[in-house]
């Protein structure tokens, strides 16, 4: 315990010696936290829509006007032809184009059926696929006018409807920042904390300095869990920097209880920093535990639920995503944060996340080597 | 205050590193209070089996007690008893001298009273009084080194392995450094040193030269002399590094 | 000329001498085109719904069963409270509570109208939307199916193409994303770091002091970088094409000229941040922390950057990784010419132009 003491007494001194190094794990998560929600904003709202209309009739005006009433669509012009609003998607400027066929008014009076053609710019599947959607319930709302006009219904429908009332629990007005500030600041703890430990020893290789820890009758664990504890601090003291901007500036308040939060948060560093650790063990030079750790931050962030959700991703990967450390923390910061779940309901996740902390712990002890 | 205790005892330790020998066999005894030259070419397997008898490498054969302790399953206890100062210069340069000291003497377990006599002494030995609270990456080469020496006798270890200590610093400085050797001596503290300096291998008790890996004299400095009838010792070390097939 | 081939040369040995950075450095592309190639998709798939069924009658049976029977949803069925639906959905296994009121097949059918009610869990807000999405679009299915046999009149159908990915796979916008994020990282790092390191272990000392012309010493350290990064595009491509079934529609060529071009212009910015820095850990926390998330974000292929607030959208053109996110795009699924792609050409030029200029300015301080 006492040679615990000096081992942290001496890494935190060197952490706060280099103050550029410092500047850099305290202010850039700070300034990403605060901008990158901003950015994040997958709202349908937007959509750039290209209007052909070869009709020009009342209905099709009136079409076009509900459509834009809408507010989810930005009206990129009228054009002559197809071709010429292929041309608006080609270079990015319209992501949809709504083409009305001629005699469209004429022709849904007199034949009881018309047509409309949607073109979707599909190369980015998300916003394709709602603002695709939104167009057919428009449409589809037009539609339902149209007919009441025509045959001045009576009191109800003359067919049968189902009305979907959509709910949307937690987030009512579906604001991104809702939902993305708690996963940033998930992903910026895991990067700071890991990228820190991974360097950790190997900067002690590189330099040298290790050869004189290892003639010394240390232990393994100790030497393992002095690295480990400074980072501990130093991610868990981010993590409440980064939660109190959340409440500052999103206004995003834990409604489940912060135990609850802080619990879960400190075995998550535990793997987190241990990883780091057991990449460290493995390397060489900084450069090549940099480039482990960048490999496998890509993967946990991309594959952490995050950007895209879990459940839209093939079987094989979802069952990759189990051995996804992010992944956890980001399906409690959202279950604790925003849906106020307890201890309880978190039990699973901990679980997994307390096996991986013993496991890499126990692996980068086996594997840190004080005699080759 | 060489007495006749063993406190090396080396039996055809041998490294290998596939098909390369980099220690071969060798076979010697260092008594405690001693001061023993390790010497050979670069490249002659010096450092492989100066790390081996440290604890920081495992033998390929062969076997070793280092303060009793066997090199292959009590390394640890080894390590409690020894001190080593590497090659290459491995405190911490972004520590200050003071915080150096306490780190390295707090591993080993001193206690808070030990640590406070041993660092004002050791300061005031070195005369680093000014420099104590500066960063140690920022001192001069040879402050460095006699820095490095103090520390890995902090714990007044029972051998202190000592690897080219003197490496690229100045005579008076190499002097010093050797006045500091001889201290640790006369304290009990066996030396185990490998150099490149012949005059400095005047100043052991007992020398041995590495050649390919192989121990091929073990002697003191007079009777070497005596043996290969010349002069100096650098003509000894000349003659037997002549044939050597390896060579960096 | 002689000389500097032999720096360049030098500096290959050094590259190709540490495997494991090596294997890294190629193998972590290749895995990752693959990984994000079939496992980033934006359609819903098993997703777990609970269906809670007061009216337990036949359309409500129905509707659940078609519900049940597309590959979106796997559903539950269970009779729940708000408040138990609250603990369901904070346990979190559950995207959505389907709940239908009683009579409902009565209300159908008389009053021609009846209500379900669609509660997601919006805490994920992708998964949300797309579920009511799939779900009403069932929902409306199982609608027009009831009308079929009644003649409905004025009915307008909507006919929809998707252009350029009539299968909505998502390898079609990940593929160039992650091609350009892995580019650029990796060109940046490992430009940055490797300068740095020779600055740390003072070999850079001794190349100054060479006759040899200090700026060449650094060019020289990035050409292996230009050439390893080129063989990362050509991985990528064959991937894309002969695993991914992504083929490139433009012209391949263009789309190494531009490959190349985006690449020195990540080198020359690695140049800059290994010239403004001194020690490695900076270096690779400015170009990793510092630049991952951003260039994930700002580079256009997770989120609309048209719907950034202004500022940011400024900061996006920033980013070289943006504009060859859409020449990626552009060349290989939309088949364009340069014709269309001059603008973003003189951009990335113009940055590397100016990253090489201060780059070299700030240099010259160093060495006085």
């Amino acid at each position: 315990m006492r040679t615990l003491k000096f081992l942290l007494r001496k890494e935190f001194r060197q952490i706060f010696r280099d103050k550029a190094i410092v500047a850099l794990i305290f202010f850039m998560p700070c300034i990403q936290l605060i901008i990158m929600p901003l950015a994040a904003d997958y709202e349908v709202r937007n959509v750039n829509l290209a209007v052909v209309d070869h009709d020009k009739s009342s209905y099709s005006q009136k079409l076009i006007s509900k459509v834009i009433a809408s507010g989810y669509f930005r009206l990129q012009g009228y054009n002559a032809s197809f071709k010429e609003a292929f041309a608006l998607i080609e270079s990015d400027k319209a992501d949809l184009i709504l083409e009305i066929p001629q005699d469209f008014e004429r022709n849904l009076i007199r034949e009881d059926k018309q047509k409309l053609f949607v073109a979707v710019n599909a190369i980015n599947g998300t916003k394709a696929n709602l603002g695709g959607s939104y167009l057919g319930t428009i449409i589809a709302a037009f539609n339902a006018d149209i007919r009441l006009q025509l045959i001045q219904q009576p009191r109800f429908s003359a067919f049968p409807v189902i009305d979907i009332v959509a709910n949307n629990w937690f987030n009512p007005v579906l604001n991104y920042k809702v939902f993305i500030v708690p996963g940033i600041l998930a992903i910026l703890v895991t990067m700071v904390g890991g990228f820190l430990t991974a360097l950790n020893i190997v900067k002690e290789k590189e330099v040298g300095t290790i050869e004189q820890i290892n003639v010394t009758p240390i232990k393994k664990h100790i030497f393992i869990l002095g690295k480990l504890i400074p980072f501990w601090v130093l991610a868990n003291i981010i993590f409440t920097i980064g939660l109190l901007l959340a409440r500052l500036i999103y206004g995003i308040t834990p409604v489940g209880s912060l135990f609850t939060l802080y619990i879960f948060i400190s075995v998550y560093l535990l793997t987190v920093l241990g990883f780091g650790l057991l990449v460290s063990t493995f390397c060489d030079t900084q450069q090549q535990a940099m480039f482990i750790m960048f490999f496998f931050m890509m993967i946990f962030i991309l594959l952490g639920g995050l950007f895209t959700s879990i459940d839209s991703m093939p079987q094989w990967a979802k069952l990759l995503t189990r051995l996804n450390p992010v992944r956890y923390m980001i399906e409690v910061m959202r279950m604790v944060i925003l849906k106020g779940s307890s201890l309880k309901d978190v039990l699973p996740q901990l679980g997994v996340v307390s096996l991986m902390a013993v496991i890499l712990n126990g692996w980068a002890i086996l594997n840190y080597k004080k005699t080759n | 205050m060489v007495s006749e205790e063993k406190v090396i005892v080396c039996d055809k330790l041998t490294k290998r590193f596939g098909d390369f020998i980099a220690t071969n066999e060798i076979t010697f005894e260092v008594n405690k209070g001693e001061i023993f030259g390790f010497l050979g070419a670069n490249g002659a397997g010096k450092t492989t089996a100066m790390r081996m008898l440290c604890g920081l490498s495992s033998p390929t054969s062969g076997n070793a007690t280092i303060a009793g302790f066997d090199v292959y399953r009590q390394t640890e206890d080894i390590k409690r008893n020894i001190g080593y100062m590497s090659q290459k210069f491995s405190l911490y340069e972004n520590l200050t001298v003071l915080e150096n000291i306490e780190f390295f003497g707090g591993i080993y377990g001193l206690s808070d009273q030990q640590l406070k006599t041993k660092t004002a002494e050791l300061v005031d030995r070195l005369g680093l009084k000014s420099e104590a609270k500066k960063l140690v990456g920022s001192l001069p080469l040879g402050w460095k080194q006699k820095l490095s020496f103090s520390v890995a006798v902090l714990h007044e270890p029972k051998i202190v392995f000592l690897d080219e200590p003197t490496g690229g610093v100045d005579p008076v400085t190499r002097r010093q450094f050797w006045d500091m050797i001889y201290e640790a001596a006369e304290r009990g503290i066996t030396v185990f040193v490998t150099t490149h300096y012949m005059d400095e291998a005047e100043y052991c008790n007992r020398i041995s030269i590495m050649v390919d890996g192989k121990m091929e004299v073990l002697d003191t400095p007079a009777n070497l002399k005596n043996t290969f009838n010349v002069g100096s010792m650098d003509e000894v070390f000349y003659q037997l590094a002549r044939g050597a097939k390896r060579a960096d | 000329m002689k000389q500097f081939i032999a720096f360049v040369r030098k500096e290959f040995y050094h590259v190709l001498r540490d495997r494991r950075t090596l294997l890294i450095l190629f193998g972590m592309p290749i895995v990752q085109i693959l990984l994000f190639g079939f496992a980033l998709t934006n359609e819903v798939k098993d997703s777990k719904i609970l269906v809670v069924d007061y009216a337990k009658d036949h359309a409500s049976g129905q509707l659940i069963a078609k519900i049940g029977a597309s590959r979106y949803f796997k559903i539950q069925k269970a009779s729940l409270t708000r408040q138990e639906i609250l603990s369901t959905f904070q346990q979190g296994e559950i995207k959505a509570v389907v709940v239908f009121p009683g009579n409902f097949n009565e209300n159908l059918l008389h009053a021609n109208k009846a209500q379900i009610q669609v509660i997601t869990d919006a805490t994920d807000i992708n998964t949300a939307n797309m579920v009511t999405n799939y779900l009403s679009s069932i929902i409306l299915d199982y609608q027009n199916q009831m009308n079929e046999n009644l003649a409905i009149p004025y009915q307008i159908i909507p006919e929809t193409r998707m252009l350029y990915n009539p299968q909505l796979k998502g390898a079609h916008g990940f593929v160039p994303g992650v091609m350009a994020l892995v580019l650029m990282l990796v060109s940046v790092m490992m430009t940055a770091i490797s300068i740095v390191r020779e600055k740390e272990m003072g070999t850079m000392e001794i190349l100054l002091v060479s006759p040899f012309k200090p700026v060449l010493v650094i060019f020289a350290k990035a050409i292996p970088y230009l050439i390893l990064s080129l063989i990362n595009v050509v991985a990528i491509l064959l991937l894309s094409v002969f695993v991914l079934d992504l083929p490139v529609k433009g012209s391949v060529l263009l789309l190494f000229a531009e490959s190349t071009l985006f690449i020195i212009t990540c080198l020359t910015l690695g140049i800059f941040i290994s010239i403004k820095t001194d020690s490695q850990q900076v270096a690779m926390l400015i170009s990793l922390m510092g630049m991952l998330l951003p260039t994930m974000m700002f580079s256009g292929f997770l989120f609309p950057i048209e719907n950034m607030p202004v500022p940011l959208q400024v900061i996006s053109n920033l980013i070289p990784s943006k504009w060859f996110y859409i020449i990626v795009k552009s060349i290989m699924i939309k088949g364009l010419g340069i014709a269309a792609l001059w603008k973003e050409t003189l951009i990335l030029l113009g940055m590397t132009a100016f990253l090489l200029v201060i780059s070299l300015k700030s240099f010259k301080i160093r060495l006085q």
